[in-house]
């Protein structure tokens, strides 16, 4: 095989398949994936969760992960968000002809250690190769499959005044690793994304208590839309706390920089939970014992007051709103 | 961050608060001009902070806003060129012109390229030698001596295909401007600190000499601007008026004496059209005649066509003061973030995006 | 407007800069603030030093704020 990829890689004959045995089947292989049948035949019984995303990241090689890394744990995180086990991956590229062998190969390893990390298994797959142009180098999607264990109810509508709401961790991290790598922006910052499946976390929550209401990852438009999303679907209102929110000094310095609020910027790794009050105490303490959760913090509750929208208070003891995000966000001169 | 955090003091800041409310006896009306300023007092809550006696408006200090369809639709046909590359402040590309915007020529096919500094857009043209680069010149006096430098360094350098559109603007013949029309009535004006750290607090002085008004240029954290609006209550109480500068660890009375060199090396004043207000004269900036040769409207052929104001849009008279955005019949109804009408919506310290983000009826 | 965010100078080539913002490092122009010197901090807006950052004046600002805040 040369070194670049070809659009005959992607038309299913013998450059096709020694792609896939070449590097794909040694790479994930197991049982359901060695058949290569045209679909993956497996036992699943119980109340199925299935979930899709596209991954179109750029710059797809970023500190602390890739494309591929993101795209495991991407859809992992969204069947852990509903409380689902994550089971089976599908796993498919739309690759723009000449990308690189060697970063295929890298990618694809990426996908292979981040899988083996979430304990799932990539059982069907698919490659497409598209003309120069007609792709941004490499866009995955992956689509997955898990199990809800019996008595999960998590959805962003069963939020209840007085619940408090939980980050696990430090807001921003990826959305500034991956800008400072853009073209034209041009800093370096000492942060990598984090990038992380979080199912097993989330299975350690549910063991501490059975009263999380809701979940969920903040990724694109980050914590301030995952707590509008809450705050809508349930009709409450969230009140959270400047003061409390985790965020590394690095982030705050690169969003000052830009002009951004770090309450946007996308996160990868981290989840938002909202918990009824008599729990949450113990649920972050058993976060805390999950390398995915250290920096956990207690950041607000949801209040009768505002239903449908988001307040902070500012450090200086005033309210102000939280809204949605309007559009990308861009770096700002003034 | 080093000098950012200290002057974020939640103790101090609630101590001064409770100074402000103690000292601030009669009912008075100042404006933060500047559109970083809207944006620190809305993020910190400050407006629902302060006493009832102080009424805060904001002004027409956010050069995005107060860019003319005129010079947006310019920049616009610009983009539309062959072999062009236009390079931008990121401010820029949602606002709407009379037509279209950045961000839908963008879509449209046109190399459009959101850059951090105008140093990138220099990089963009040394990388691309056989294209034109045209860097959109958009700021106030804080950022047009960093484009002055970039030209004088495309001189050096002989970089010959990095070209200018120069919309900048200035800030005390506006504010002139805006106290000649009489429009509002202030006792006091918080002046912009950034701008301020370039010319110093001297142009300012002939607020407090002819109109009888405070002024006191401040800085962006909370403890900044309560300093700020401290000494401004001091000054109306006491009927002192003059300039004063709360922010000393960033401007200097006469300001930065090599920007401004560079500055008027580069650029001359001429009359400029504002959004809102018209043609407000010597408050703008353009190339001097060696420069020209960087200027892009003198180098390309564009027909931007007619330029037209969106309908119902009262941005001109939020920018002056005179309505604020709950007073539009549009705001939040078919002018929002995602469907901005005008640009006051679009800018991120726009007045009508700071009051829909940050809540009229919380941080204003 | 004109977000301008203070910068510390770690070390200059020419009329470069490379400075830093708690581990965020960028390069910026000195060519408005020629006098700047490593160690200063400066204000960086778009990617120059548009002025000196005076600490003098600073811890200044900051006695000042608590004075104020003390005596009403």
């Amino acid at each position: 095989m040369g070194d670049k990829v070809l659009l005959a890689h992607g038309s299913g004959g013998k450059l096709s398949h020694d792609l896939i045995e070449k590097n794909f089947v040694p790479a994930f292989g197991n049982p359901v994936l060695n058949k290569l049948d045209d679909s993956a035949v497996f036992e699943i019984s119980g109340q199925l969760a299935f979930t899709t995303d596209s991954y179109t990241v750029n710059p797809i090689f970023f500190p602390g992960g890739d494309i591929g890394k993101l795209a495991v744990n991407g859809t992992v995180n969204d069947l852990a968000m509903i409380g689902a086990i994550p089971l089976y991956l599908s796993l498919a590229f739309i690759i723009e002809e000449g990308f690189p062998i060697a970063e295929l190969e890298k990618i694809v390893n990426s996908v292979n250690q981040a899988a083996n990390a979430a304990g799932v298994k990539i059982v069907t797959g698919d490659t497409k190769v598209v003309n120069q142009g007609s792709a941004d180098k490499l866009f995955i999607n992956t689509s997955g499959v898990g199990i809800v264990p019996p008595g999960v109810d998590i959805s962003g509508a069963n939020a209840i005044v007085g619940d408090k709401v939980i980050v696990s961790g430090s807001l921003g991290d990826h959305g500034i690793a991956v800008l400072s790598q853009r073209e034209g922006l041009k800093f370096q910052v000492p942060i990598e994304s984090d990038c992380a499946p979080l199912n097993k976390l989330v299975a350690e929550m549910l063991e501490a208590s059975a009263n999380i209401h809701c979940l969920r990852d903040p990724t694109r438009g980050g914590l301030a839309t995952t707590l509008n999303e809450f705050a809508k679907q349930s009709q409450v209102g969230i009140m959270i706390e400047e003061e409390s929110l985790p965020i590394n000094k690095a982030v705050l310095a690169a969003c000052e920089l830009l002009g951004f609020d770090p309450l946007y910027v996308a996160n990868e790794g981290k989840l938002v939970a909202v918990v009824a009050p008599s729990d949450a105490d113990k649920v972050l303490a058993r976060m805390r014992q999950n390398q995915y959760g250290t920096e956990a913090a207690i950041i607000g509750e949801v209040v009768n007051e505002h239903p449908g929208k988001v307040v902070m208070k500012t450090c200086l003891g005033s309210s102000r709103i939280v809204d949605m995000p309007a559009g990308e966000l861009l770096p700002r001169i003034c | 961050m080093k000098f950012i955090d200290e002057y974020r003091n939640p103790e101090l800041g609630k101590r001064l608060i409770d100074r402000i409310h103690h000292h601030s006896t009669k009912p008075i009306r100042l404006m933060e001009f500047c559109g970083g300023h809207t944006v620190a007092i809305f993020k910190h809550g400050i407006r629902q902070l302060l006493p009832e006696t102080i009424d805060m408006l904001s002004g027409p200090g956010c050069p995005v806003c107060v860019t003319a369809n005129v010079d947006l639709d310019k920049a616009i046909a610009l983009a539309g060129l062959p072999d062009v590359i236009i390079t931008t402040f990121g401010d820029m590309l949602r606002v709407p012109g009379s037509h279209s915007s950045l961000q839908l020529a963008k879509a449209e096919g046109s190399d459009i390229r959101v850059v951090y500094s105008v140093q990138d857009a220099l990089g963009i043209a040394r990388d691309n030698p056989d294209k034109s680069v045209i860097f959109i010149g958009v700021g106030f006096e804080t950022t047009a001596p960093t484009i002055a430098a970039s030209i004088l360094q495309a001189e050096q350098e002989q970089i010959d295909n990095y070209y200018v559109l120069p919309l900048h603007k200035l800030c005390p013949p506006i504010m002139k401007a805006l106290l000649d029309l009489g429009e509002v009535r202030l006792n006091g004006i918080i002046c912009p600190g950034h701008v301020s750290a370039i010319i110093g607090s001297f142009p300012y002085q002939f607020i407090p000499d002819d109109y009888g008004i405070a002024c006191v240029v401040s800085g962006f954290e909370p403890l900044d601007i309560l300093l700020g609006v401290d000494m401004l209550v001091n000054q109306i109480e006491t009927g002192q008026y003059k300039v004063e500068i709360a922010y000393l660890r960033g401007v200097k009375p006469e300001g930065n004496k090599q920007a401004l060199k560079l500055m008027d090396t580069v650029f001359e004043v001429c009359d400029a059209n504002w959004r809102g207000v018209g043609l407000v004269p010597l408050s703008g900036l353009k190339l001097k005649e060696r420069y020209r040769r960087f200027d892009a409207e003198s180098n390309f052929d564009i027909s931007p066509g007619p330029s037209s104001e969106a309908k119902g849009c009262i941005c001109g008279s939020v920018l002056r003061g005179v309505s604020t955005p709950v007073d539009c019949k549009l705001f939040r109804r078919s002018c929002t973030p995602e469907h901005p009408v005008g640009p006051c919506m679009v800018s991120s310290e726009g007045s009508c995006a700071t009051y829909y983000h940050y809540g009229d009826s919380y941080g204003g | 407007m004109c977000l301008a965010i203070p910068a510390l100078i770690k070390s200059i080539d020419g009329h470069q800069a490379e400075v830093d913002i708690d581990g965020v490092t960028r390069q910026a122009s000195l060519q408005l603030t020629p006098e700047a010197k490593v160690g200063d901090y400066v204000l960086l807006h778009t990617g120059y030093a548009i002025n000196v950052i005076d600490p003098v004046e600073a811890e200044e600002t900051l006695k000042l704020l608590k004075e104020l805040s003390e005596v009403y």
